[in-house]
């Protein structure tokens, strides 16, 4: 802070070495030259006289801007709720705790029950989905932003750094080592990773037509690119670089045998680890699961109809009350369908709007008084 | 009070060889640990038996560095952590160093801690170098130390100089150690020192030699001397020194502080000196002396660290329940299903619910750290030392004359200043210039008013007041020649000064006495050029012509007629009663040499001429000027003779001309007389300069020379006075009783050159010298005589008084030599005791001081410094209550009092003079009944011996506050201040709007300063320039020192050091109202700040199961706080003006508002506080709202929050700045610029650090997010919405009066000179209108004055008197002179009877002050209330007052209860106390024209302002 007071000195054009001893800072000015007064100089800052403005907060001068914030609020806020009403949104809770649903048998599963516990949950799309749709599994009540659960990873491991590799973080403990092994990937945010596999068949006349579900792109592209990379090694084979070291507890495949389908996405740039190791604000929270894309212009990228969900139910949330969702969603430029900001928008804008009017009021009976009749004796 | 301070330095010793045995009879018991013993360090090491000893003492190097490059940082951490705070934020630091509880990286965690420290240890390291640095200096000096190998002084560095080495001063060298005077070159063995290093005091202090070492008739050799010292431990009393020094041969002599020479003074007049080292280094009395920096702490904060409590309390609170939540959710899961987002330990085993909730309260103390904050105490740090500088940097507080400037000397309290409610104000020398200016006298019972010389005076006062013209008129230019030798003189003194102050270890105390010495070491022209009187200027002559026909014809004086026989004594009392030092102006600081071989009395002038040679005038620089002083004075002599018979002519011819140029004079009657009575064209010597150590004497001492008689020399044991015919006669002073302030007086005692007797010549507070004449019987026609001339003289000083001079009684004695030799002896007895010498030498003094002759008094006038009255009145007007403690006597308070508006002519003064504890409870109880009546609008409450003339009209309003004045005696004070009676003097106090208490101690003034800063609880500032105020400066809450004319206590007392009273205005109305003001608002603001910043992590936790966690990146929430957000509010709190200077001056009511703290109340926290809760939901549940249920992960959630917040903040910040600058701007535009652009690189730095957060591209990301910036604009425009709207709705509806001054500041310069008008004529109109209906200028009598006017026709009876009787006389009486008198303003005045100016010869003076009799109370109303119709009360004969007064209805009241108190008055026969109403406007003319009976004459006369003329005009028509 003394460095920024000393800036400000400098700003105005007059360093003074006296600033913190008083006593000492006077500047001799004297017009005599050789007789050196202590007069201070004349000078606009030290005289506190630099050119202000000074507002005054009465009605008449705020009236404008509570006009101005009303005008320009209300129109934002319409845009943004139009955009956000012309999103298409359709949830599917899969949980299961309700006995009806088909996912209830599969309620008490743990994490490595093979074969996993199927279910299928069919449901009707209303309104067809015009653009790209993007597919979302979604938590709640999953504290992913829990202090010690937030810490617990290591990212140069994750960045491919060799050494980390085999010698994780101490964060990551109790998910450091597992029977003397180094886990990769270490800790509890990437132990407790998502594994339910969800796939979309559209039901047409009773035929099940699978929807190409892309599953690249859906992570930022700096951490596929940036912060998540692979150990590097001689050759590309995942499976030495990984040498020595083990998968995380809960996990069924070690951390190079994510994504059987394809090689690229395997270790630690596999997207869908990487979804997950970005970890969520709030307890409710979605994630990005997989692309639908539009084929071609004539057709709608999901048409209003049947379709079918099928759930490789592996992520048990039952004992700490979690809910599973599923999630088909179009997006805008303002992101997924959330009317929040545009009713705000509305609302703080009429208010403001409403206020300017009092305040008019306001202006016109009391504004024009004399004030300084006001000023005792 | 200097005179107290340094009065008995300049007394000589003399001590007679006999005396020595009595001395050594009374050798007290040493005490080895109170003492040291010094020897010669040139002695042998065998010779030194204890040498172990003596490497305890100190040696003379100077270290005021506290660290060396070793001891640094341990040291400086150690006294860092001395503070709470600091110790504080290491510790939560430290915290974060258990893995159990660590919230941020521990690292980055202590960044802010170390960087706060490291700032304050840059800053310490700094200071301490440059402290360094002026030690080196000053160690490097060099001085001459005696060498045994060389046998002779050798240059030695200060530093090496040991206790126990000889060291040789010459001439202005500046001595390096405290030391034993051993050896001077003047042959009387006396050294004159300044010290105004010491204590700022430019007048020449006399040191002498120890005395054995005076009879030596060779030179002083070091070797030789074997002596041992035996003297008191260092100690850092300055006017104190005791010991003796132990003869080989086993004899002792006393030392006393005039032997020793102090460290950091320097040697003046003296050729040469030499003395032994006593204490060196850091145990010299002037390091000893020199305190480090005071440190006090202002009443904002300590409501602030009660509320940073409070911010204790809401973080343990917020930590509770964030631990018991966590417990909570913990529990919830149970032990089985634990959550997979619930990690274990580092063992795999979950922590018990109790454990974790533990372990999570200290991890959010960690997170919510901030709540306190961190930065609060550097930025409140910062802010003043910028505040600091700005004070000092405003010219408005700069006077041109001293070139002098504020000095803030204590750096944390700037913002007390604009809460100030109390002013205790001294008047001399702050209210006044303390430029004593001599107006007139009386002698021998006439009075000589100097009609000329007042308008002379008069004629100063032009050029004061319009500044500076370009070219000085013809007659001020050898004023102006004079000035400029002076100055030319101040550039060589003030570089030695700059070099010397280094010695005493502070720079800015040396800079300030150097100015000081620049403007006081000498007299103004106006203070020298005295216009004689006419009448008394020939009488003068007259006196010295009979003189030298006397001398002549070898008559004796006795022939002289007792007239001119006081006349003469009086001038001769005039020069020589004092302690004035003759400087010649050439040779700056050189004492006149004029030194005559006088070792007897001297008969005759013949004997003196014969003795006359110039042989012990001293060699060196001066001696052609003192050769040439001496040459023309023998030429005067022989001049004398020849025209001796003309001079009274050239004298009056002098005199008219002078008159006609008295601007022109160049300096005074001594010179230019001198020019012309010197036949033949001596050349004309420069002027000689009085150095007095109170300007009273050396206004004496001009006034004086006006009338030729002039003090020419000074020396311990003879005064040379030069007199017109007579020549220069030379006083032997036998002895010089200094001043103190308990005997208030001094006297000298001298041989008389041309009787041979010995006199004593006292000079003293009247009241004082009054009692201790010597009684006179009534009988013989010399003793009548006599008698009428005290009472006389009596009258005048009462008129003196009055018109608000300073007075003092100058009285004689003649001792025949039997008396003398009585008292002699005893006075040596006690001169020589060691133990309670001064109490000795008081007795002694006392057996003197008595059976004194009056001789006559004089008036001088000291002078209300520019502005003074203004000053007051807009002070006031700002509500602050001031009260002026004073020493004075209290007529001349009072008037000073009315004379710069302290007291008006309008206001009830109720005066309190109390004999007894008693009485004092009784009139005190009397009066807070009286007062408290008048608000119930009775009038019964004026009972026994007082009156108050309240009005039974005026309604009661707390305006009536404002009309009532106290006036209250130091006796009385004394009494009041006993805890028993101090609630109600205090209640009473209160309600006044001004106090007065005269004739108060430095003691007393601090106890009522003390008084009502802890009773009231009341914000308290003192004011004074001199020693006597000390005291007070220091008990004050905030201190203020002039830096005037007497000495620099006080300004090394205070905190803050202004060169006139006027600049006071500025500094409270201005300055510091703006730093209250600002620092209010920092304060309040950063509480907010941070209770917003907190809680938006608070809110955070209850979606992260109280876990701790934060969504804000560590390091945006460990740098928030001091990177992104302090800017804007150091600029504002540097910065801000709520409202321009010009309003704040011109509106000085203005100031109230922080006298009621209405910037920062209690509840303006908790609003704050409010506030800031509101403000982080809007910031935290926008965001939350907007990105509920959507894939944003933490950090890319909680950037936008953060940045929401320090928009929040900022504009927060905009709504409170009142005045925008282009530093505002450029701070604000900085912060949020720094806060992007040290985001976007801080994201995109490094992929893999900063865990946990890894926020790598997130900003990058969010700015190509329309959301964010969505949610940006509208978060802060929502949460500041209800703050901007109460401001908007507030500065509407219900305006503070500082919002109006905004505003007044907003119109156009004409428009805003109107209104001001406008408000100004309202209250003037008001306070007619008011003064209109409760005091209808009361015309009628000034009672007091016609009972003066009675007493001075008619005797008053000596038995104590009832009241019925006195009024009955007085009325009377006034009907016999029939005198009109002018019109009293309401108010009642206390008039002790027996200082009441009585012709009455009846009255016995001894009766004094101690005893008065028939002062009991005496009850006087006023008519007020009513317009009285006095004339018809002059009409009717036989009416009495007290008739009168009951028979008006109004006064009926008063009447009865004037009754019952005249009866119970009996009682208290012992105790006078009494009561006048009305002030005084006494005019001198009017009472020597006694018959006068023409009231428009005495009205002209009147020193009352024209519109009392007016009123009183109006009602007597």
């Amino acid at each position: 802070m003394a460095v920024n007071y000393s800036a400000k000195e400098e700003a105005d054009g007059h360093p003074s070495g006296g600033v913190g001893v008083p006593g000492g800072g006077a500047v001799g000015g004297g017009g005599g030259g050789a007789v050196k007064t202590r007069k201070p100089d004349n000078t606009a800052f030290k005289q506190q006289r630099l050119p202000a403005w000074q507002p005054i907060l009465t009605a008449g001068t705020v009236l404008p801007a509570f006009f101005i914030i009303g005008l320009i609020f209300i129109p934002i806020g319409i845009g943004i709720f139009v955009t956000s009403n012309n999103i298409r949104e359709y949830e599917i809770d899969y949980t299961g705790t309700e006995p009806s649903s088909p996912c209830n048998k599969c309620l008490n599963v743990s994490w490595d029950s093979t074969p996993p516990c199927t279910c299928t949950i069919n449901f009707t799309l209303e309104h067809s989905f015009e653009s790209n749709v993007f597919m979302y599994y979604g938590l709640s009540n999953f504290y992913q932003n829990h202090r010690r659960y937030v810490k617990s990873r290591d990212d140069s491991q994750l960045n491919g750094d060799n050494s980390s590799l085999l010698n994780p973080s101490k964060e990551c403990e109790p998910y450091r080592t597992n029977e003397d092994k180094p886990i990769a990937p270490c800790g509890a945010i990437a132990n407790s990773m998502f594994n339910d596999t969800l796939k979309l068949y559209r039901i047409d006349n009773d035929t099940r037509t699978p929807i190409t579900l892309i599953k690249k792109g859906i992570a930022w592209w700096t951490d596929k690119n940036v912060k998540f990379r692979n150990p590097t090694g001689d050759g590309n084979n995942l499976t030495a670089l990984f040498q020595g070291t083990t998968k995380p507890v809960n996990w069924p495949k070690p951390v190079y045998m994510l994504d059987p389908s394809e090689p690229d996405n395997n270790g630690f740039i596999n997207e869908d680890f990487i979804v997950w190791m970005r970890t969520a604000a709030l307890p409710t929270f979605r994630k990005l699961y997989r692309l639908i894309e539009r084929k071609n212009n004539l057709q709608p990228t999901l048409q209003a109809g049947k379709y079918s969900l099928d759930i490789a139910y592996n992520y048990p949330v039952h004992s700490f009350d979690g809910r599973k969702r599923m999630i088909l969603s179009t997006i805008s430029w303002m992101g997924g369908k959330n009317p929040f900001l545009g009713i705000a928008y509305i609302t703080v804008g009429s208010i403001c709007f409403f206020l300017g009017v009092v305040l008019l009021f306001i202006h016109h009976k009391y504004g024009n008084r004399n004030t300084s009749a006001d000023i005792p004796n | 009070m200097s005179q107290s301070a340094a009065g008995g330095e300049g007394a000589p010793q003399v001590l007679p060889e006999g005396k020595e045995r009595q001395r050594k009879r009374r050798r007290r018991k040493k005490k080895e640990s109170k003492t040291r013993l010094v020897r010669s360090s040139l002695l042998l090491p065998e010779v030194e038996p204890d040498k172990s000893k003596r490497t305890v003492l100190a040696c003379n190097r100077l270290k005021t560095t506290k660290y060396t490059a070793l001891s640094f940082l341990p040291k400086n951490l150690f006294e860092q952590f001395h503070r709470l705070a600091n110790v504080y934020f290491v510790f939560i630091a430290l915290l974060n160093f258990v893995p159990a509880v660590n919230a941020f990286q521990p690292e980055l965690a202590l960044a802010p801690v170390l960087f706060i420290l490291a700032v304050t240890a840059i800053k310490d390291l700094w200071e301490d170098y440059s402290r360094y640095r002026s030690d080196k200096e000053i160690n490097h000096m060099e001085c001459l130390v005696y060498s045994r190998n060389e046998k002779k002084y050798i240059s030695r560095y200060w530093k090496e100089v040991r206790v126990g080495d000889f060291v040789q001063l010459r001439c202005n060298e500046i001595i390096p150690a405290d030391i034993l005077l051993l050896s001077s070159s003047d042959p009387d063995g006396l050294c004159h020192i300044e010290t105004a290093n010491l204590d700022g005091e430019t007048n020449l202090k006399q040191r002498q030699v120890v005395r054995r070492f005076l009879e030596l008739d060779s030179e002083f050799d070091p070797l030789k001397f074997t002596s041992v010292i035996e003297c008191e431990k260092p100690n850092n009393d300055l006017s104190r020194f005791r010991g003796y020094i132990i003869h080989k041969s086993g004899k002792k002599d006393g030392l006393f502080k005039e032997n020793l020479l102090l460290r950091g003074c320097t040697i003046r007049n003296t050729e040469e000196v030499a003395g032994i080292v006593i204490y060196a280094g850091h145990e010299t009395k002037a390091l000893l002396n020199n305190n480090g920096p005071r440190y006090k702490r202002s009443k904002l904060e300590r409501q602030m660290n009660a509320d940073v409590l409070w911010c204790v309390l809401i973080l343990l609170i917020m930590c509770l329940f964030s631990a018991i939540g966590h417990g909570l959710w913990v529990w919830q899961y149970g032990e089985k299903k634990k959550p997979i987002f619930d990690v274990p330990g580092p063992d795999g085993k979950y922590l018990s619910p109790v454990l974790a909730s533990v372990y999570l309260f200290l991890t959010v103390i960690i997170v919510f750290q901030v709540l306190i904050p961190i930065s609060l105490y550097v930025s409140i740090e910062i802010v003043k030392i910028c505040q600091v500088y700005f004070i000092h940097q405003d010219k408005d507080l700069y006077d041109e004359e001293t070139d002098s400037q504020l000095q803030c000397r204590a750096l944390n309290i700037t913002e007390d200043l604009g809460q100030v409610q109390f002013i205790f104000s001294d008047k001399t020398g702050t209210l006044t210039e303390n430029k004593m200016v001599f107006r007139r006298c009386t002698v021998s019972g006439i009075e000589y008013s100097h009609d000329d010389n007042a308008k002379r005076l008069a004629m100063y006062q032009e050029p004061d007041s319009e500044e500076e013209e370009a070219a000085p008129k013809g007659g001020t230019l050898s004023q102006r020649d004079s000035i400029c030798s002076h100055q030319s003189i101040k550039v060589i003194h003030r570089s030695q000064s700059t070099k010397t102050h280094r010695r005493t270890g502070s720079r800015a105390e040396a800079k300030r006495a150097s100015i000081l010495s620049k403007h006081t070491a000498f007299s103004s022209p106006m203070e020298k050029d005295i216009t004689p009187d006419p009448r008394l200027l020939e009488k003068v002559n007259e006196c010295a012509k009979h003189l030298e026909v006397m001398r002549s014809h070898e008559q004796p004086l006795t022939h002289l007629s007792p007239e001119l026989c006081d006349v003469f004594d009086f001038f001769i009392a005039l020069t020589i009663c004092n302690t004035v030092v003759v400087t010649a102006p050439n040779q700056p600081r050189q004492k006149v040499r004029d030194r005559f071989e006088l070792k007897s009395p001297v008969k005759t002038i013949e004997d003196f001429i014969r003795r006359f040679t110039p042989s012990r005038l001293t060699s060196g620089s001066n001696s052609s000027s003192s050769s040439s002083l001496a040459t023309s004075k023998s030429m005067h002599r022989f001049g004398l003779s020849t025209l001796s018979s003309t001079s009274t002519d050239s004298t009056l011819l002098k005199l008219e001309e002078k008159l006609a140029y008295s601007a022109q004079m160049n300096n005074n009657g001594y010179s230019s007389q001198q020019g012309k009575m010197a036949v033949g064209g001596a050349p004309e010597e420069g002027e000689l300069r009085y150095e007095a150590e109170s300007p009273d004497e050396a206004a004496l001492v001009y006034a004086a020379r006006a009338y030729n008689c002039s003090l020419v020399g000074r020396l311990s044991d003879q005064v040379s006075v030069e007199l017109p015919h007579l020549g220069t006669l030379s006083f032997e002073v036998l002895h010089t009783l200094g001043f103190d302030s308990v005997r208030k007086r001094m006297s000298v005692v001298v041989r008389h050159p041309l009787t041979d007797e010995i006199n004593v010549y006292t000079k003293g507070a009247d009241s004082v010298v009054m009692d201790l004449l010597l009684p006179c019987s009534s009988d013989d026609p010399r003793g009548k005589h006599q008698k009428k001339i005290r009472s006389k003289t009596q009258n005048y000083l009462n008129l003196y008084a009055v018109d608000g001079l300073r007075t003092l009684c100058i009285a004689k004695r003649v001792l025949s030599k039997e008396e003398y030799g009585c008292w002699l002896k005893t006075h040596l007895e006690a001169e020589s005791s060691i133990e309670n010498r001064e109490e000795l030498l008081f007795q002694s003094a006392l057996r003197i001081e008595k059976n004194l002759h009056l001789l006559g008094a004089t008036g001088i006038e000291d002078r209300l410094q520019d502005g003074v009255p203004e000053t007051i009145a807009r002070l006031r007007k700002a509500g602050l209550q001031i009260w002026v403690l004073t020493g004075d006597k209290q007529e001349t308070a009072v008037n000073i009092a009315y004379a710069c508006k302290l007291l008006d002519h309008d206001e009830e003064i109720i005066t309190l003079n109390a004999e007894s504890p008693e009485t004092c409870a009784v009139l005190l109880e009397q009066c807070l009944q009286c007062v408290e009546s008048k608000f119930s609008n009775t009038i019964d409450g004026a009972t026994g011996s007082m009156t108050v003339g309240f009005t039974p009209l005026y309604p009661p309003s707390s305006s009536v506050l404002s009309s009532l004045g106290l006036v209250i005696d130091g006796r009385t004070l004394a009494y009041a201040l006993e805890p028993a009676l101090e609630d109600k003097f205090l209640a009473l106090a209160k309600r006044c709007r001004s106090v007065l208490c005269c004739r108060s101690t430095p003691l007393q003034k601090s106890m009522v300063v003390k008084l009502v800063r802890d009773k009231l609880k009341a914000m308290t500032l003192a004011i004074g320039d001199g020693a006597n105020d000390v005291s007070m400066i220091q008990v004050a809450d905030v201190g203020v020192g002039i830096s005037g004319q007497e000495g620099m206590q006080a300004v090394m007392a205070s905190d803050f050091a202004i060169p006139r009273f006027r600049h006071l205005e500025k500094l409270l109305l201005v300055h510091g109202h703006w730093c209250y003001s600002r620092l209010a608002n920092m304060v309040l603001y950063f509480f907010y700040k941070n209770a917003m910043f907190v809680a938006l992590l608070f809110w955070y936790q209850f979606y992260c199961g109280f876990s701790g966690s934060s969504m804000i990146d560590q390091w945006y929430l460990i740098f928030f706080n001091l990177f992104f957000s302090s800017l804007p509010q150091l600029i504002t709190g540097v910065l801000d003006k709520d409202v321009p200077a010009e309003v704040l001056i011109a509106v000085p009511q203005l100031y109230k508002s922080g006298q009621n703290m209405e910037e920062y109340q209690p509840h303006m926290f908790w609003m704050n506080m409010i506030d800031a809760m509101y403000q982080s939901l809007v910031c935290f549940f926008i965001p939350y709202f907007t990105y509920y249920d959507s894939e944003v992960d933490i950090f890319s959630w909680g950037t936008p929050i953060i940045t929401i917040a320090l928009f929040t903040i900022i504009l927060h910040l905009a709504i409170e700045t009142k005045t925008w600058t282009f530093l505002h701007w450029s701070s604000c535009i900085f912060s949020i610029v720094l806060f992007f652009f040290v985001a976007l690189v801080y994201n995109a730095s490094c992929p893999v650090c900063h865990p946990p957060s890894n926020p790598y591209w997130t900003m990058e990301r969010l700015m190509g997010d329309p959301m964010f910036y969505f949610t940006c604009i509208i978060s802060p425009v929502v949460a500041l919405l209800p703050r901007f709207l109460y401001r908007t709705l507030q500065g509407t509806l219900f305006p503070t009066q500082l919002q109006l001054g905004r505003q007044l500041s907003k119109l156009s310069p004409e428009t805003r000179t109107q209104l001001l008008t406008e408000l100004n004529v309202k209250e003037t109109i008001c306070q007619t209108r008011l003064f209109a209906d409760s005091f209808s200028p009361s015309l009628g009598s000034n009672a007091s004055d016609c009972y003066k006017a009675n007493n001075q026709s008619t005797p008053l009876p000596t038995s104590p008197q009832t009241r019925e009787s006195l009024f009955r006389e007085h009325a009377k009486a006034e009907h016999k002179t029939n005198q009109t008198v002018a019109a009293s303003p309401p108010g009642a005045v206390l008039y002790e009877e027996n200082k009441l100016p009585s012709s009455a010869s009846s009255m016995e003076r001894s009766m004094g002050l101690h005893e008065i009799r028939c002062g009991t109370s005496e009850v006087e109303s006023l008519p007020v209330g009513t317009t009285f119709p006095w004339s018809s009360a002059v009409d009717q004969a036989d009416f009495s007052l007290l008739k009168w007064i009951t028979s008006t209805p109004l006064f009926s009241h008063i009447g009865t209860v004037l009754q019952v108190s005249s009866s119970s008055l009996q009682n208290e026969t012992q105790d006078s106390m009494c009561v006048l109403g009305s002030s005084l406007h006494v005019d001198f003319k009017g009472l020597k024209e006694e018959s006068s009976n023409n009231f428009q004459d005495k009205m002209k006369g009147t020193p009352t302002d024209h519109c009392k003329n007016d009123n009183s005009e109006t009602t007597f028509l």
